[in-house]
């Protein structure tokens, strides 16, 4: 196992946590090359029994070879595959027992929706009474039933959805491939198909691998989100481990809304370090800064929502005029142009009562930051 | 936009280049035609009287007769046989790396630069040796050769078109390459497969140049007893014969559009 999954912090489903050994999916050291260009470089990742675990990236770093691997489309050029404890390099996808769902659903468009479901049911030669039976059942846990006898393409995409998911299960498999399956649904269609089938996978306990560059998408759902660039996985944890304790800047930058504020370091002691912003000094931890000289550039990353105001005057992290804000209910999201800002302008979420102040154009505010919320690296 | 004087007298003149490319196109078979209803015993264009008694004799006439029906013979199973082999080639050539690929495909698509009468005569001295002159199965192997090119372009293009992740679906779920390819691959290929077949039985059944080569008086097909015919005799039966031919070709199209539509038949379309 990579020493990133230590990271994984504070568990916050205990059912997983207590059979931590019992591991669905294991991939050891795979290496994966595509003529020359280098698809998956040494990926060691244990997907838990019951556990949703996604696998996030921008396009091309390698997310979907991974679940292609564990698919069986190809094999990798080095490095194990286990599933449920058993070593399937070199067995064929069809001996896997797995369940994958692809991004354009890829039902069979000559079957109608009973024959799709029952396709896996078929190919194991299952009694005709028994298929019908769990096609059904299949069917209603997915909540589309009465529409057996139609063809994929006098379906909407929701329901497609819903069949090529039925379609997985009703074979019971060992672990549920999903490849990107809420791109092609519009954002509110989205939303429900991602509760329902969390509900669906939380029910049935079934170990499932998720692959998505959606970030939100990776928070909302997962038990754990391995975070994958370039090749390689660059952190394994839970959401919140991720959102708040990115191990470095690519996670940091990639995984929710970040703002960049430019600093110096001054010092590091322990596991603290000690960073000059503006006016101020916040201490932050010091592990991503190892390594990293007093008095050199680092760049401080912070959400949206945990950088807070201060009175005009006071000495101050940063400062700036208010450009924008944008009314969001719960919330007000204030545009801020500041100098210090490493990417363009500053994003400050306020709630509560805050969110309630009119702000005006042109405003100047005073910027504070908690450094315990904040994480530093060095600038790149 | 206004267009200028120069731009709509270069749009008359395209409609015009266009309308005589078509009159030239459908001419022969129109000239045809019309020789085919002169009730005098001569080809001649265009007919003095008109008459139906060509039609009826070129319906009787035996040769005409036991050609079409060895056609009958020769089509189908030179289209299945060219079907079979077409396919499994068309598959190979997409799924798999192989030595000697381009080499494979460069012999199987030779039929379409070599002269009929060249793989006629060469299936004529290899009948002699083997004792099969005379026989159907000389004649429907060299229509086999002749038809694979066609079949497997027709399949290829479909295999293309099919969306691998389908056959990718149906590993995840359990079945195994066998299963496959009969459940999910053939059945998605049925246009492609059907078109190539069509297309194949009809050129089976038009081709004249090998045909003359390796049919014997037993087997000769509709087309070499035309050209026996004409041989000996000029009256309109050949031109009688002819509109039947296009008559038959069209209902058959029409019957193929009815059923996988046209489109799809002649793979001009892709099938979604």
């Amino acid at each position: 196992m990579s020493n990133a999954t230590t990271s994984t912090g504070q568990q916050s489903n205990k059912s997983i946590a207590e059979r931590c050994d019992d591991i669905a999916v294991r991939f050891e050291r795979v290496s994966k090359r595509f003529n020359a260009v280098n698809a998956l470089c040494d990926v060691s990742l244990a997907v838990r029994r019951g556990e949703f675990m996604t696998l996030l990236g921008p396009s091309g770093c390698g997310k979907t070879t991974l679940l292609n691997l564990a698919a069986g489309f190809f094999s990798p050029d080095d490095g194990q595959i286990f599933i449920a404890e058993s070593l399937v390099n070199g067995v064929p996808t069809y001996k896997r027992e797995i369940g994958m769902m692809f991004q354009n659903y890829a039902l069979f468009p000559h079957l109608t929706v009973m024959a799709n479901v029952a396709y896996g049911l078929r190919a194991r030669h299952l009694a005709k009474l028994e298929i019908t039976r769990r096609v059904e059942a299949a069917l209603n846990l997915v909540k589309l039933s009465g529409l057996e006898d139609r063809k994929p393409r006098q379906l909407s995409g929701g329901q497609q959805q819903r069949v090529a998911l039925a379609r997985a299960l009703v074979i019971n498999p060992k672990v549920l491939l999903l490849d990107e399956p809420f791109s092609a649904l519009d954002k509110h269609l989205r939303a429900s198909m991602q509760i329902e089938l969390r509900e669906i996978q939380r029910n049935l306990g079934l170990t499932t691998i998720f692959v998505t560059h959606d970030q939100g998408e990776a928070l909302s759902l997962s038990d754990r989100v391995a975070v994958i660039s370039e090749g390689r996985i660059r952190q394994i944890g839970t959401p919140d481990a991720i959102y708040t304790h990115p191990c470095e800047r690519f996670v940091a930058s990639f995984v929710g809304d970040a703002n960049i504020l430019r600093g110096r370091l001054v010092s590091i002691s322990g596991s603290q370090a000690t960073i000059a912003l503006g006016a101020v000094e916040v201490t932050v931890p010091s592990d991503p800064l190892l390594g990293t000289e007093p008095s050199a550039l680092v760049d401080l990353f912070i959400r949206p929502e945990q950088l807070r105001l201060t009175d005009l005057g006071k000495a101050c992290a940063t400062s700036g005029a208010i450009v924008s804000h944008v009314y969001q209910g719960g919330h007000i999201d204030l545009h801020v142009e500041c100098a210090d800002s490493v990417r363009g302008r500053l994003l400050i979420r306020l709630s509560g009562s805050q969110a309630k102040i009119g702000w005006r154009i042109g405003a100047r505010i005073a910027v504070s930051v908690n450094g315990s919320e904040a994480i530093a690296f060095a600038a790149a | 936009m206004p267009r200028s004087p120069w731009q709509r007298l270069l749009g008359v003149i395209g409609t015009l280049v266009v309308l005589v490319l078509l009159i030239f196109v459908v001419l022969p078979a129109v000239v045809v035609t019309m020789a085919a209803f002169n009730d005098k015993a001569i080809l001649s264009f265009p007919p003095q009287t008109l008459s139906l008694r060509w039609f009826g004799n070129a319906l009787a006439y035996p040769d005409f007769r036991a050609g079409f029906q060895n056609g009958l013979v020769v089509a189908p199973w030179s289209a299945t046989i060219a079907l079979v082999v077409g396919t499994a080639f068309a598959l190979a050539i997409d799924r798999y790396k192989f030595p000697l690929k381009s080499f494979l495909e460069g012999v199987l698509i030779s039929p379409l630069f070599v002269p009929h009468f060249t793989v006629g005569l060469g299936f004529l001295i290899l009948a002699v040796q083997v004792n099969l002159v005379n026989t159907f199965i000389v004649v429907i192997g060299c229509h086999v050769i002749l038809v694979v090119p066609f079949v497997l372009r027709s399949v290829y293009v479909s295999l293309r078109n099919l969306d691998r992740r389908l056959e990718l679906a149906a590993a995840s779920l359990g079945a195994s390459p066998y299963r496959v390819l009969a459940t999910v691959t053939l059945p998605l290929l049925v246009p492609g497969l059907a078109s190539g077949w069509l297309f194949g039985a009809v050129l089976s059944f038009n081709e004249f140049t090998a045909s003359l080569f390796v049919t014997g008086q037993r087997t000769q097909t509709l087309p070499v007893a035309m050209y026996n015919y004409v041989r000996e005799y000029a009256d309109p039966s050949m031109a009688a014969l002819s509109v039947m031919y296009i008559v038959g070709i069209g209902i058959l199209l029409i019957i193929a559009n009815a059923f996988l539509g046209l489109g799809r038949v002649l793979n001009v379309e892709r099938d979604d």
